[in-house]
């Protein structure tokens, strides 16, 4: 600062009009900084764009679906007959493709065809045909209308990741079958919808990525958020209040308070580790469960919300203990009626950001049982939701880009999409509570 | 304050419930990655025409389910563990210790192993298990010499083979996969090449000689792979000269973007494997846990189920998928029916 004179030792008064030299280094040295600020951002945005851009462009298709339409009348024999076979579902597959047939020679559709293409080009339609009927046994015997989705290279075909040049003949599509499907685009029979199975459905076998949704890891992610809630919001809370407002400062409480910071750095799939140790087989709880993800998570979780509620308690001004104090309030009402209020909206931010990271975790499911053939089942009610095997979002995805069939691959590209519109829910709630409630003094 | 009584209340019902629903009314399975895609085919199918739930069927590889399947008997241990190879005696003997002592082998049919790469990559077309051990083995014979791998590109050693710099990716060695390429390719290549009977007469035991014939490159050149086919998939695809190891079922899956190389001189498919032609195959196991038959509702009929004409037989959706069919799939179902056990050594 006193740095004031030149090199010759004379006092330089600079016209204020007129920058001198250090003044134009000075300011071109912030110009500089600014630049580099602006670069940083840019090439922040940049990657953000790009990435949003390849999760829609890759995920975006997972939402339409191409079904086939039509009326199937299923008669009481047909349906004993398909009953009584082991493969049952084979049964009503054979059943639909006649019917297939017939209707094809109805409305004129002037392509040849043989029932093996028909096969090829329909999915995996026995499980939703005989599921129908299972639950609606007065339905035999009336026409039905089924809208029932197409294989995966069929799919393929009209998402463009099949073309006809480029086709080669196999058991799963043949060149003529794409005659065919163009046929029945063209008659109506073919169309697409919104695939709500996706969102709604659950996981498909490796043979059948049309119909695998995300709908069942969703609800074991909703149950694994819960627990994960339940415990570590009190657990948290109440530890960072003792922490923070009673613990004498004292060597032990040093201790754990550098291992909380400790804990919020290690890597999640210790926690799997931990979890599958402690609670599968010293505790005995049940694999695969949301119970048992939302405990692992909880301990995931719990260093993150005690932080954040800490730092919030801390941000409440002195003055405000002090006067609670002062007018005959004990510790604990001051702490109860004045502080923790006031530290409300920070404590739920840490919270929904902990949530957050806990939802779109899947290192630590992956040794619990959580991941593989799993989410194929939605809950009978709140205990089997807990308890009943079931997967998570991220590992569902996980799961699906692991497997052979491009059809999942755009499933997983889809289920990040559906993932990453919950993250985006929680954290504009974490944000609207925060502006609700903030106050500043 | 009832925010906190809420949550001690639903903990104490959830921990109550835990006790009471400790029941467990699904079968697990879980183990090799080469089994999953069928074992999921077969649990679906299984979930669509049972009244039993959906089996949960998780990954991770054939040693890693195997010794999940010997932690021992009792609801919180899986009751199948899926295997791409043969249960070893060191199994047997984990499994024993931890009371696991009647196990039933069921062998679900064959699987391929096959070497592709990129679809537009040099003309990997024609590969013997020469090739492959001299690509990739640590230590191969030049001159009448075993030394350390001197070659850079398949054309130093096969002039019909492109000139193109030696990258492979082959299985980890905690998937059953690694085990049939070494045994079967890189083993018969060294045989074959006489870098075996160099070694011997160098004055190595059989035993030895025949690990060292089993060791791989590393550095780069080979790579392992502990995950999935699509993570070899994906090295393949960002790496053109790449040559990798996939299932034959993957690879059918994928065939607009890879290329499959013969070996031996014959195409890897479905009935070259099952007549034999084909040399680099392997059969496909699961193993169930008897002392969980009974108890665990659906464990034998989902294993019945599995194996079943309909569903492993030839027109079945296993073999739709990619399976090759075990030919003496009715001696594997009278087995099962009969709960024949693996005999305790």
């Amino acid at each position: 600062m006193s740095d004031q004179s030149a090199s010759n030792g004379r006092i330089s008064h600079g016209s204020l009009m007129v920058a001198d030299p250090r003044t134009k280094k000075r300011n071109a040295s912030e110009a500089r900084f600014r630049a580099y600020g602006i670069i940083a951002i840019s090439i922040g945005v940049l990657f953000l764009a790009s990435l949003a851009f390849s999760i829609l462009r890759s995920g975006l298709p997972a939402f339409t679906q191409y079904v086939a339409e039509l009326e199937v009348t299923l008669s009481q024999e047909d349906y004993d007959a398909a009953e009584s076979k082991m493969l049952k579902t084979a049964a009503y597959t054979d059943i639909f493709i006649q019917n297939f047939s017939d209707a094809l020679d109805e409305r004129g559709v002037e392509v040849a065809y043989d029932s093996d293409a028909i096969e090829r080009i329909l999915g995996k339609v026995g499980g939703d045909i005989r599921g129908h009927y299972r639950e609606n046994l007065d339905d035999i015997g009336r026409p039905v209308t089924f809208q029932l989705q197409t294989s995966s290279r069929v799919e393929g075909y009209f998402k463009g990741r099949v073309d006809r040049e480029s086709l080669v003949d196999s058991r799963f599509l043949v060149k003529t079958d794409l005659d065919i499907i163009d046929a029945l685009t063209e008659a109506d029979i073919l169309t697409s919808r919104f695939n709500w199975a996706f969102i709604k459905g659950t996981d498909a076998g490796v043979d059948n990525p049309g119909g695998a949704g995300i709908g069942a890891a969703a609800i074991g992610s909703f149950f694994m958020m819960l627990v994960v809630l339940l415990l570590s919001l009190p657990i948290g809370v109440a530890a960072s209040i003792y922490l923070e407002e009673f613990a004498p400062q004292n060597k032990f409480t040093d201790i754990v308070e550098v291992n909380i910071s400790n804990l919020a750095a290690v890597p999640s799939i210790v926690f799997g580790i931990l979890g599958l140790s402690v609670f599968i087989q010293f505790m005995h709880m049940p694999q695969s469960a949301p119970l048992v993800g939302g405990l692992v998570l909880t301990l995931m979780t719990l260093p993150t919300i005690i932080i954040s509620t800490r730092a919030s308690l801390k941000a409440v001004p002195p003055s405000i203990r002090d006067a609670a104090l002062g007018i005959g309030a004990s510790k604990m009402q001051s702490v109860f009626h004045h502080v923790l209020p006031l530290a409300m909206p920070g404590i739920l931010t840490g919270t929904i950001i902990g949530l957050a990271q806990a939802l779109g975790e899947s290192a630590p499911l992956l040794l619990i049982g959580m991941v593989g053939f799993v989410a194929r089942e939605f809950p009978d009610g709140v205990v089997s939701g807990f308890l009943d095997p079931n997967s998570a979002m991220p590992a569902q995805i996980y799961t699906w880009a692991a497997r052979a069939d491009a059809g999942f691959y755009e499933k997983a590209w889809g289920g990040i999409i559906v993932l990453l519109a919950f993250l985006l829910t929680m954290n504009i709630i974490a944000i609207i509570l925060r502006r609700r409630f903030e106050r500043r003094w | 304050m009832s925010f906190v009584k809420l949550s001690a209340s639903a903990l104490a019902i959830s921990a109550m419930s835990v006790t009471a629903a400790a029941a467990r009314d699904n079968v697990q399975v879980a183990g090799s990655s080469t089994v999953l895609p069928y074992a999921s085919i077969v649990a679906e199918a299984f979930g669509d025409n049972f009244d039993f739930p959906t089996p949960v069927v998780e990954s991770g590889g054939s040693s890693a389910g195997l010794k999940r399947f010997c932690e021992g008997v009792g609801e919180n241990t899986i009751d199948i563990a899926n295997s791409s190879r043969p249960i070893r005696d060191s199994d047997i003997a984990l499994c024993l210790e931890n009371g696991v002592t009647d196990i039933i082998e069921v062998k679900i049919g064959y699987d391929g192993i096959v070497f592709a790469s990129q679809i537009d990559g040099p003309a990997f077309t024609t590969f013997e298990p020469t090739d492959i051990f001299n690509a990739l083995g640590a230590n191969v014979l030049v001159d009448g010499e075993v030394i350390a791998n001197p070659h850079t590109q398949w054309a130093d050693f096969n002039a019909e083979l492109p000139a193109v710099d030696i990258n492979a990716f082959i299985p980890g060695t905690k998937h059953g996969t690694r085990e049939v390429f070494e045994e079967k390719v890189l083993l018969v290549g060294c045989e074959e090449t006489g870098a075996f009977d160099a070694m011997v007469a160098g004055g190595m035991s059989e035993d030895d000689a025949e690990s060292a014939c089993l060791a791989v490159r590393g550095n780069g050149i080979t790579v392992d792979i502990d995950g999935d086919y699509t993570e070899t998939l994906a090295r393949i695809e960002a790496n053109p000269n790449g040559v990798g190891v996939f299932g034959l079922a993957f690879y059918e899956n994928n065939t607009d973007s890879l290329k499959v190389a013969t070996m031996g001189g014959v195409v890897p498919k479905t009935e070259t494997i099952a007549s034999g032609d084909y040399p680099v195959s392997r059969p496909l196991y699961f193993f169930v846990k008897k002392a969980h038959i009974g108890v665990i509702p659906g464990v034998k009929e989902f294993a019945q189920f599995f194996i079943s004409n309909e569903v492993a037989g030839p027109d079945g959706p296993l073999a739709q998928y990619g399976l090759v069919s075990d030919p003496e799939l009715a001696a594997t179902q009278a087995s099962v029916a009969a709960e024949e056990t693996l005999a305790v050594k």
